[in-house]
């Protein structure tokens, strides 16, 4: 019985003895390439809320069109992307608070639109912002791979949100989607205002 | 359990604790938690603005569906114009004279328990969450995420609305109505308080 706790802190000790290093100034998040994309676009809330915005307001307008969003936001994201890559130079800065004002105020108001105007919606949305993302990891000389993480993140974005509205169906269910249709709206004026300050 | 029985589990888990240390840090980069929380905390810095929020949220919860869940979208977006006139300096005469009238206007709906059309309930709310979303607007310093102190901002005025909401469907008890219009008068007392203060 008096073996096994000392094995155990035996086991502590060489634990301890293979401590993680310490960085003093975050040089890198030591996941990889890849997850970096995934992580960038998790953590930068301008870009995560539009694609939850685009996908509640897929999901509001039907299931054909949330599978058409669902395949072609990733696919118009990575385009921008590897634009804004290889073009980051002359890319432009421009604001991201219109998606997030535009996509919050269409699912507050629960708007029907055409099929086609949906993914429009959609395929504009992914050439801007993976046009953003593309200049910015191009800026930040990160690997190509950064930008496949970043495009794998939009997909499982938009297709849990989406799949989570369209099966929504009860009123309260579509009430909530609709309160943070408002919320996402909301957060796109206050940006707007910070912008013109 | 036994001392012995106790010290054995203790080293037991001790491994667990080393392979669970976090990495040391010098200069760690607060900047995104700070702006998210600070856009939280803002709405509930002051006792003006908390009962202006829950009063909307009970005031809804009593006027029942449309108006339970019309009230939460109308207000943060509204807020949010008056955010953005903040932010943009754009004078507004009378901000804290308006968020006081706020508390006395919505206190005094749940006392007395107003029931207007729905469209005169939301300009009524709409007009106020302006002066409370200026209030804050003019008061945002530079520097911070504005994106995360957005969201921070909007999450914690829902989370007020959703509260006044819970305490609101009170009404479904006996004991309900009686206890919702005493808050009401609270409410209405609070912002006659308030008003007085800002004259």
């Amino acid at each position: 019985m008096i073996r096994r706790p000392l094995l155990c802190l035996v086991v502590a000790a060489a634990g301890l003895a293979c401590g993680l290093p310490a960085h003093a100034h975050m040089v890198s998040s030591g996941v990889g390439t890849v997850y970096d994309g995934v992580l960038h676009f998790l953590l930068a809330p301008s870009d995560a809320l539009a694609v939850l915005a685009l996908a509640l307001f897929a999901g509001q307008n039907g299931t054909a069109v949330g599978r058409m969003v669902v395949f072609l936001l990733p696919v118009s994201w990575l385009v921008g992307s590897v634009a804004g890559f290889s073009l980051s130079p002359i890319g432009p800065t421009l604001p991201t608070w219109p998606s997030l004002l535009i996509l919050g105020c269409l699912v507050a108001a629960n708007v029907r639109l055409p099929g086609l105007a949906v993914v429009a919606l959609a395929v504009v949305l992914g050439l801007v912002h993976g046009f953003l993302n593309g200049t910015a990891m191009a800026a930040a000389q990160a690997s190509p791979a950064t930008l496949v993480g970043i495009v794998a993140a939009v997909f499982m974005l938009v297709s849990l949100a989406c799949a989570a509205t369209v099966t929504r169906t009860r009123p309260t269910e579509q009430i909530a989607v609709r309160v943070l249709g408002s919320w996402t709206g909301a957060i796109g004026l206050l940006a707007l205002g910070w912008s013109l300050r | 359990m036994t001392v012995s029985e106790l010290g054995r589990r203790l080293a037991m888990a001790l491994p667990i604790l080393a392979i669970s240390a976090g990495v040391a840090r010098a200069h760690v980069d607060g900047g995104a938690g700070e702006a998210f929380l600070a856009g939280v905390s803002h709405p509930i810095s002051g006792w003006d603005h908390i009962l202006a929020m829950v009063s909307v949220g009970v005031w809804g919860a009593l006027l029942a569906a449309p108006a339970i869940w019309v009230l939460p979208i109308t207000f943060p977006m509204m807020m949010a114009v008056g955010g953005l006139l903040g932010l943009a300096g754009i004078s507004l005469p009378g901000v804290e004279l308006g968020i006081a009238l706020s508390m006395v206007a919505l206190g005094g709906a749940i006392a007395l328990k107003l029931r207007p059309p729905l469209p005169v309930v939301m300009l009524v709310v709409g007009v106020f969450a302006i002066f409370h979303g200026y209030a804050h607007g003019a008061e945002l310093s530079e520097g911070q995420d504005f994106l995360l102190f957005s969201i921070g901002f909007v999450i914690a005025t829902g989370v007020l609305h959703l509260f006044g909401i819970g305490l609101g469907l009170a009404v479904r008890w006996d004991w309900g109505p009686a206890v919702l219009q005493t808050v009401g008068v609270a409410v209405g007392l609070a912002g006659l308080a308030f008003a007085w203060s800002a004259a």
